[in-house]
């Protein structure tokens, strides 16, 4: 009786599978677009607008406190830092300023070059990652300038050792990076301070 | 400094009270437990000109600092 009622039942089973998969299969083809409208519901939900803004303004605030007011004005007005770099190759370079310096971009790599010919040395690439763990978002715009800067203005050697090193010309454009500084010298000229770096003007 | 939010106050309170004391010390080692490092912004006493100076233990902060700014760690991008 029992071996019976076990034939009966997997010879329902075999008949009953075509349907089976079938209804699987209908429920996996609209499970994953019910799964994005979901998270582009979700996403649409939490997004605000004025987030990065506010971000940025806030970054802004935070930078201007911390570098000098020559520093502040040059960002505000050309969109990058100039820094110093810390090594001389001889002891007459100290006196006669500093042999190299950065230029600091947001979310750019930083451009070292020589103030007194104008040269480009190279690009330094650097990040600082989300340690979160979302990993998607990125420090504001002013942030990144600071984070650059502190790190340099602190432990030049380490950032620079952290760094990924190519020639000028593979994230910035070497004729704009000239012609950032032909304006960073027209506006030291402009503003008729004495240059803390002396610039070659071209 | 937080991707995607920017500055966002962690903790405050005056280092010469003992209790603000040690929830600075907790907040300080946790921030740099998750990878962050930990600067204050200085002015050079001769040149009058600012920089930074990483700090990797508390009572490395200078005593006048008004405040330690963590950010995310370099890498090579």
């Amino acid at each position: 009786m029992l071996f019976a009622l076990l034939a009966l039942a997997l010879i329902a089973l075999v008949l009953a599978a075509p349907l089976i998969v079938n209804a699987i299969e209908r429920r996996r083809a609209t499970r994953p677009a019910r799964r994005r409208g979901e998270g582009g519901l979700e996403q649409l939900s939490l997004y605000d607008p004025g987030r990065e803004r506010r971000a940025e303004q806030r970054a802004r605030e935070l930078l201007r406190s911390c570098v000098n007011e020559e520093e502040w004005s040059m960002y505000r007005d050309l969109g990058f830092i100039r820094v110093a770099g810390r090594h001389a190759r001889r002891e007459s370079d100290k006196q006669s300023g500093p042999a190299y310096a950065y230029l600091v971009y947001p979310h750019k790599p930083i451009v070292a070059y020589v103030p007194a010919s104008g040269q480009l040395l190279s690009e330094y690439c650097v990040e600082f990652p989300d340690l979160t763990g979302a990993g998607r978002q990125r420090l504001p715009a002013s942030d990144d300038v600071l984070a650059k800067w502190m790190a340099l203005t602190s432990d030049e050697d380490r950032v620079i050792r952290r760094a990924n090193l190519h020639l000028v010309g593979r994230q910035h454009d070497p004729a704009r990076v000239r012609r950032d500084l032909w304006r960073l010298a027209e506006w030291e000229r402009r503003r008729g301070s004495r240059p803390e770096i002396q610039q070659k003007s071209r | 400094m937080k991707p995607g939010h920017g500055e966002v106050l962690l903790a405050e309170g005056d280092p010469r009270v003992e209790e603000d004391e040690e929830r600075l010390i907790e907040e300080f080692r946790r921030q740099l437990d998750e990878g962050m490092w930990a600067a204050v912004p200085t002015t050079h006493p001769g040149s009058g000109r600012r920089e930074a100076q990483l700090v990797k233990d508390f009572a490395d902060i200078p005593t006048e600092a008004e405040r330690v700014i963590f950010f995310p760690r370099a890498s090579g991008g």
